[in-house]
């Protein structure tokens, strides 16, 4: 490769919003029900149905275009985009293409190249599309439409980003600010946040765009950033060759590392985008906005500062916490309950994190609440356990939310502080171990900590390991 | 008196008052299909049966007293792009041939509530897209008046119903006329509320920003009636206008407060531009001669120049279109409605059904409309329709700063001949002259019998008010109705 080359790319993040009903009707949005059970006329497109707005959407995009410093239009509209297709009930999806509800905003990303500002065009609503389910036995389509109008919104990026590790950053930023605001649980997995990359090259130093190429069907950060690769090298192959890149969309094959062309802007479709005649503009009031704004959570970075001055824990550990809401969340309602910031912290940074790596759980899965983690703490400061019992309590609370009083209550796990019982215990595990008695007194102190493990194992791990230790050396 | 022979209000009266019932209003509708409707076919559909079980218990409720609303017992027709619960629903299409609806639109529930009995569904141009009731699927409906002539359209079954006593009252629907020009032809009352004052709710769509429903009655007094029980706000359709509040811009929903003979001060503009070429004379001669009788009542008539009046039509058949190519995307074989016996694919199924399940006119404006609607001439058509639009807007407010109420006929002739309108359909597009700068600008409109020609076709008289200003046309409706032979035959 003789020429240096600058990759210029801009992103389509799809995020599904977390209302409980749909944009249009008020059909459940909930996963999982049988086909067609959360439908109605307006979903399912029957003649005569009309839409209405979902007032919790506004709400959403609004907060969303707020937090990446957006414009939000007081006059915005919807448009129909027209094609067929069985999935589209109306054959017409109902989307914004004229006025968007927010424009023109931005957000900052930092890498290791250091900090930018990502611009954003616009963000839109719109709604999503039913699911096709082929059935090879009958041989025939049949269509679900549960997802049919489950509320969408679009929010288009500038061509600001240079590389995969911009465009990552890009999309945690994003993920991070919409999972605050509780607008969205972004699951690129689940497919709650999708992302189409536009992606071209130019010469380094060329003011003058490539041509560029959308790529679907990305389904993690890692297809992502793989993705970005792979059409980076295509692309440069081509333009190397002396050949041109075509403007298309392609789809992306993660289990081969290659992309597919699926269609050329040639054939691209007519979307014949129009009004919709059924909605009514959107008036959005200052007064609207002034609310939504006073309902603004605490954004990360304000959080992180305060974290420092109220509760004095490591920078490091802050970061961690604060790198999703739930585990912030999780944080600061069991410190709330009176437990140590530290000593919760350390059990949401090691424990925790271990078995979320251990399970490939990400963070919003973490089940149990924190009125059981404080619990579970209180259980060890008062000395009631000891820490491999309450490793192992923490453990039945990561993976079924148990209640570690009841739990060590039931189980017999508490330590026993009797003295008493405790020094028989002892004298017996001496008796029985006359070699490592001896051992001691001819001065290899080491030997008390196989008598400590022989207690310990006697005392079925109920025991403080250090009032052990002091009745041995009384004892001996 | 005969009992076909009562308006909707006086039967009513009536079956409150024990003379008749609810039941034997009925069973004279339905004897009277059976005598006429082989020659005038108004319906689609006749639903006898539910009918007389309804008519059933709508009597036994107004005799328990639970209904006393003024429509309560009344036999009722609704056009066939309203959807009826349980009941075919077609748009006089054969893309629709056997849809039935799992609700009811909401003009039908209000009607519904208030004791009306449906009897069946009016026949229609197919998808509301005609002006003769000829493009049906289901044969063409014949004008009571003269059966040689159609009866106007689309709402023609409804108003041919009424004219020809095949039920005491209808719904129709009005997109660029198509309630107050059948009205016209049949000699009825027809009336356009403003945009947004009754439910679009199950209203199967032609063009969203201009259809609404609207009463086809025998009189004025049953036209403001019907209007009144059909009329709320309704949060399920988003341009529903909530007429509650605010009296003094929104006015409420009692319609039936203008009955009052009294035009006295009401100052009426008559556009010249209605009155020029293309316009029968004595089309011409019937309507002047209402607005002399409503002079001679007290009202200040002026002529004005709307201007505009020729951009009308192209704007109209361009917006309409457009919805229309739109709105009827839904209908394509693949959830309910018709679908072709063999096809080979989804793209052959979709090619298919359409090509066989849609009649040529309607065919003709979803070619239309996807044309304006298209990268490359969204602007020179849509856009600029939606210019005019907003122009002939313009030019209506600043006529009502001026005038209480517009005078003008409702068609340039009266019923054509069948069979004579189809062959040409620009120049039956041009018939709608008088009646789509109306649904362009939201306005309220009314249509009542001013005359009848050489061959006794009734002849409508149009009036227009401003937006929500429909208790100006009644009151002015009604004053005239009292003086006139041509609105006095169904008065006892």
């Amino acid at each position: 490769m003789s020429k240096q080359y600058e990759t210029v790319i801009g992103l389509e993040v799809h995020v599904e919003l977390a209302t409980k009903t749909k944009i249009f009707c008020g059909c459940s949005t909930a996963f999982g029900g049988a086909p067609n059970t959360h439908t109605c006329p307006v979903c399912t497109g029957m003649p005569g149905s009309l839409p209405v707005l979902n007032k919790q959407v506004l709400e959403y995009v609004i907060a969303v275009g707020l937090a990446t410093n957006c414009e939000i239009s007081h006059y915005s509209k919807f448009d129909r985009k027209n094609y067929f297709y069985p999935d589209n009930p109306q054959n017409y999806q109902i989307s914004q293409l004229y006025l968007p509800i927010c424009h023109d905003g931005g957000v900052e990303i930092e890498t290791e190249e250091g900090k930018k500002i990502v611009g954003i065009h616009e963000i839109h609503m719109e709604e999503d599309a039913g699911k096709l389910v082929h059935d090879d036995w009958e041989d025939c389509t049949m269509v679900d439409y549960n997802r049919s109008g489950v509320p969408l919104i679009e929010i288009v990026s500038e061509p600001d980003m240079r590389s995969a590790e911009e465009v990552i950053a890009y999309l945690e930023k994003l993920r991070l600010l919409i999972q605050y605001l509780g607008a969205s649980d972004c699951k690129l997995q689940e497919g709650s946040m999708r992302a189409d990359v536009n992606l071209s090259i130019r010469e380094a130093g060329a003011e003058k765009m490539g041509t560029r190429t959308e790529m679907k069907n990305l389904n993690s950060f890692k297809a992502i950033a793989r993705a970005i690769e792979g059409e980076r090298e295509r692309q440069i192959d081509l333009l190397e060759e002396g050949k041109e890149v075509i403007q298309e969309t392609r789809r992306w094959d993660d289990n081969k590392e290659y992309s597919y062309a699926m269609r050329s802007k040639e054939d691209a479709q007519d979307y014949r985008y129009f009004p919709d005649p059924d909605l009514a503009p959107i008036i959005v009031s200052d007064e609207l906005l002034r609310e939504i704004k006073s309902k603004e959570p605490e954004f990360p970075t304000e959080k992180m500062i305060r974290y420092k001055e109220e509760y004095g824990i490591p920078d490091y550990d802050i970061e961690i916490l604060t790198n999703t809401k739930h585990t912030a969340d999780l944080f600061e309602e069991t410190v709330a309950l009176g437990a140590d910031p530290k000593k919760v912290s350390n059990w949401l940074m090691g424990e925790t994190m271990r078995l979320l790596k251990e399970n490939a759980m990400e963070p919003e899965a973490i089940c149990f609440s924190p009125e059981n983690l404080a619990k579970l703490i209180q259980l060890v400061d008062s000395k009631a356990i000891n820490s491999t019992v309450a490793k192992e309590v923490f453990q039945e609370m990561f993976h079924h939310d148990i209640d570690p009083e009841q739990y060590v209550e039931e189980k017999g796990l508490k330590t026993v502080n009797d003295q008493g019982a405790l020094r028989k215990t002892i004298e017996e595990v001496m008796a029985r171990n006359p070699k490592s008695v001896e051992d001691y007194h001819n001065g290899k102190t080491k030997a008390i900590g196989a008598l400590v493990g022989q207690t310990m194992k006697a005392m079925q791990g109920k025991a403080d390991p250090a009032l052990i230790n002091q009745i041995l050396q009384e004892l001996l | 008196m005969e009992l076909l022979e009562l308006t909707a209000v006086q039967l009513s009266e009536k079956i409150k008052r024990g003379e008749t019932t609810a039941v034997l209003a009925t069973k004279a509708v339905l004897a009277q299909i059976e005598k006429t409707e082989s020659v005038y076919h108004c319906y689609v559909t006749v639903d006898q049966e539910g009918a007389l079980k309804k008519a059933e218990e709508v009597q036994q409720r107004i005799q328990a007293g639970e209904l006393t609303g003024p429509l309560a017992g009344v036999p009722v027709a609704v056009k066939d792009n309203l959807c009826t619960r349980d009941l075919l629903t077609t748009c006089s299409s054969r893309i629709l041939e056997n849809f039935i609806p799992t609700f009811s639109a909401e003009a039908v529930e209000n009607l519904e509530k208030a004791g009306a009995v449906i009897i069946g569904k009016t026949n229609m141009d197919e998808f509301a897209m005609g002006s003769t009731t000829e493009t049906s699927a289901y044969g063409v409906t014949r004008n009571p008046r003269n059966t040689e002539h159609v009866p106007g359209g689309s709402s023609g079954g409804s108003a041919a119903a009424v004219a020809g006593q095949e039920c005491f009252m209808a719904l129709g629907s009005d997109t660029g006329g198509s309630i107050r020009q059948p009205a016209s032809f049949c000699g009825v009352v027809g009336m356009k509320p403003t945009y947004g004052t009754i439910s679009r709710y199950g209203l199967i769509a032609y063009g969203s920003s201009l259809d609404q429903i609207g009463p086809l009655t025998k009189d004025v007094r049953d036209c403001a009636t019907l209007l009144e029980v059909m009329a709320s706000y309704d949060p399920k359709d988003s341009t529903s206008v909530d007429r509650r509040g605010d009296i003094a811009k929104k006015s409420g929903y009692d319609f039936t407060s203008a009955l009052v003979d009294d035009v006295k001060g009401m100052k009426i503009g008559i556009p010249r531009d209605y009155f020029g070429e293309g316009l029968d004379g004595k089309v011409r001669e019937a309507v002047l001669q209402a607005a002399d009788v409503l002079r001679e009542k007290g009202a200040i008539l002026e002529e004005f120049d709307l201007s505009l009046v020729d951009y009308a039509i192209p704007a109209y058949y361009t917006i309409a279109a457009a919805e229309a190519s739109s709105n009827l995307e839904r209908f394509d074989g693949i959830k309910y409605g018709y679908r072709t016996a063999e096809y080979d694919g989804l793209h052959n199924m979709y090619k298919k059904t359409r090509s066989e399940g849609f009649g040529p006119e309607v065919k003709r404006r979803i070619m239309l409309g996807s044309f304006v609607l298209s990268s490359g001439y969204y602007d020179a058509y849509y856009l600029k329709a939606l210019r005019v639009k907003a122009l002939i807007k313009k030019a209506f407010d600043e006529a009502f700063a001026k005038y209480d109420v517009i005078l003008g006929p409702a068609a340039p002739t009266t019923a054509p001949r069948l069979g004579q309108s189809l062959a040409d359909p620009i120049k039956m597009y041009l018939g709608d002259i008088y009646t789509v700068s109306v649904n362009l600008a939201g306005l309220p409109g009314i249509c009542l019998p001013c005359g009848t020609d050489s061959e006794g076709l009734p002849i409508g008289l149009q009036l227009i008010g401003d937006c929500f200003s429909e208790k100006k046309l009644i009151q002015t409706a009604y004053a005239y109705e009292r003086e006139s032979p041509y609105g006095t035959k169904y008065h006892i």
